[in-house]
């Protein structure tokens, strides 16, 4: 086949590694960003005049992030690269695209979907304050605008950006007032057989709550959340349940909360790929083989959003999926290569394993949220109104609870009352979550602005 | 309102001047909206459903919760727009612009 053509979605650590396999191999890939600069969140770039050291922004990963950055340096004028851009529906074998105030329409011989994650979150009393944000934004913050959310920050959830967060903080000069885990110290003990498949991560992680303790960060363990406290100007604390049901409060002017990470699965969803449920995560995710192809011969998935592995996990991810897409386009690729990329692939994944089983999402917290408590942030619906679209108008199961209550319909399109939703809607209807459906993704996947114009499909 | 985050480095940028409501605000080149406003106002949007200040979420395009707008009545996400000098930033939609242009 002459000039295939080859779209990679995202240019975080999978999609730059899938676009640096597909130019080796001696294909012009499209690479299609919604950030303006490379690098995806975990290796995101600073603004271009701003000087701190990889070092200072990226710590013990400063070797990968400049490897990474390096090298679709290299590649940028060998691809077809289009930063600040949108892709916001996959149909008919084509991807969707706008750019400022013009959307398009591309025809693909393979597409290479490596749209990452957000955070995971459970929705909390008061969580719509001012000052309250994700760990991702939190990270975002500082390491691409040099700001902390607030001069007295707690950190709440659970997952390893947690204590990552938590101690680039410490380290920027603005160390957390406390870090709350909603997981026991005794179930973190439980993921460590699996993580050991990755014995310098482990110590990595062990290093950082060790270096919160000797800054005298508070940490505690085994927590509920209850509310961050406020008014209208915002937060002022935080309040919540340690293990034994006493209640505390926390003063703080700012939060931030994450419970690891979620898939951003919405566009291999409107490709029409299988979805499976992953027990371990308590997640619907697109179903793959050890490659990366999906249900859907010319759809490939790659890093965190087609399951959360991590960073070093999405490189080797994108890097199997380029393979996979030259094999199928008849240019087979060096066995001892893939080999060795899926016996790293193996190790990722079980020290994913780990991480999930160290780190639970907490499901029965999120099930037992008040009635009151804001689940949709984009329309201000609360848990009450949805349990009542299962209690009262009898949804049998998320969508139609979606459609009677609007939770999971907003700007947002599902990804931050999702996965909370499942939770809340299957408790309500007595199921377990796995039977009590799967939320369809919808386009456009993020909204658009109303005076987009067609800029002609490559038709 | 007030300042709610806290610059930590890179202060020495070149000192960029938008304003926000009709208000002067100084930021400096290479911030984003919404860390011009949540240094300046701490908030970014009043929520359509009556329950408050908003100040965007998750700082990475997702969560749709830090819309803003120009004078001219086109929309923005304050999380992933760079400042720039004499940039005219409403916190609420202007009235009276039609068609609406995004």
């Amino acid at each position: 086949m002459a000039d295939p053509r080859v779209i990679v979605v995202g240019a975080g650590p999978a999609g730059i590694r899938a676009a640096a396999a597909l130019v080796e191999a001696g294909l012009v890939p499209t690479v299609i960003d919604e950030a303006s600069r490379s690098g995806g969140q975990i290796y995101r770039r600073q603004p271009e005049n701003f000087t701190r050291s990889y070092e200072q922004l990226y710590g013990t990963e400063a070797r990968k992030a400049r490897a990474l950055h390096t090298c679709f340096d290299a590649l940028r004028h060998r691809i077809d690269y289009r930063p600040e851009t949108l892709a916001w529906a996959v149909k008919d074998g084509r991807l969707h695209v706008q750019s400022g105030m013009t959307a398009e329409a591309l025809p693909y011989d393979a597409l290479v979907l490596a749209p990452g994650a957000t955070d995971r979150m459970m929705p909390i009393p008061g969580w719509t304050r001012p000052g309250c944000y994700s760990l991702g934004a939190s990270q975002i913050a500082l390491k691409a605008q040099a700001c902390a959310i607030g001069e007295k920050v707690v950190f709440m959830g659970t997952g390893p950006l947690l204590y990552l967060v938590a101690c680039q903080y410490m380290k920027a000069g603005n160390a957390p007032v406390a870090v709350l885990d909603t997981t026991p110290f005794h179930r973190q003990l439980r993921g460590l057989a699996l993580m050991a498949a990755r014995p310098g991560q482990l110590v990595k992680g062990a290093r950082l709550i060790a270096a919160l303790r000797a800054g005298g960060v508070r940490v505690v363990r085994g927590i509920t959340p209850r509310e961050v406290t406020g008014g209208e100007a915002g937060v002022t604390g935080v309040r919540y349940a340690d293990a034994a049901g006493r209640t505390f409060h926390v003063e703080c002017t700012a939060v931030g909360i994450g419970f690891h990470l979620r898939a951003e699965s919405q566009l291999a969803d409107l490709a029409g790929c299988v979805f499976a449920f992953d027990p371990a995560v308590r997640q619907w995710l697109p179903a793959i083989d050890a490659m990366g192809r999906s249900s859907v011969a010319n759809v490939y998935l790659a890093g965190d959003g087609v399951r959360v592995l991590g960073a070093d996990g999405a490189e080797t991810s994108g890097k199997l999926a380029a393979q996979a897409v030259l094999a199928d386009l008849g240019r087979p690729q060096p066995e001892d290569r893939t080999r060795r990329l899926l016996r790293d692939m193996e190790r990722h994944v079980r020290f994913a394993r780990g991480v999930a089983r160290a780190f639970p999402w907490p499901h029965d917290k999120v099930a037992a949220i008040p009635d009151e408590t804001l689940v949709c942030r984009c329309e201000a619906i609360t848990a009450g109104e949805l349990r009542a679209a299962v209690t009262a108008l009898e949804a049998p199961e998320v969508n139609r609870a979606k459609a009677f209550s609007r939770v999971g319909m907003g700007r947002c399109q599902g990804r931050f009352c999702g996965l909370a939703s499942q939770e809340i809607v299957a408790a309500a209807c007595r199921l377990p979550v796995e039977k009590a459906g799967r939320l369809r993704g919808q386009a456009p996947v993020k909204p658009l602005p109303i005076a987009v114009t067609d800029g002609g499909s490559h038709a | 309102m007030q300042a709610r985050f806290r610059r930590l480095a890179e202060k020495e940028r070149r000192a960029v001047v938008l304003t926000v409501d009709g208000e002067a605000v100084r930021a400096l080149e290479g911030d984003v909206l919404l860390t011009a406003l949540m240094l300046s106002r701490g908030f970014a949007r009043m929520s359509e459903f009556g329950d408050g200040p908003r100040a965007g979420f998750c700082m990475m395009g997702a969560c749709q919760d830090c819309w803003v707008w120009t004078g001219a009545g086109e929309r923005l996400r304050a999380c992933s727009t760079s400042v720039a000098e004499g940039m005219d930033i409403r916190t609420h939609v202007p009235e009276g612009i039609w068609p609406i242009p995004a």
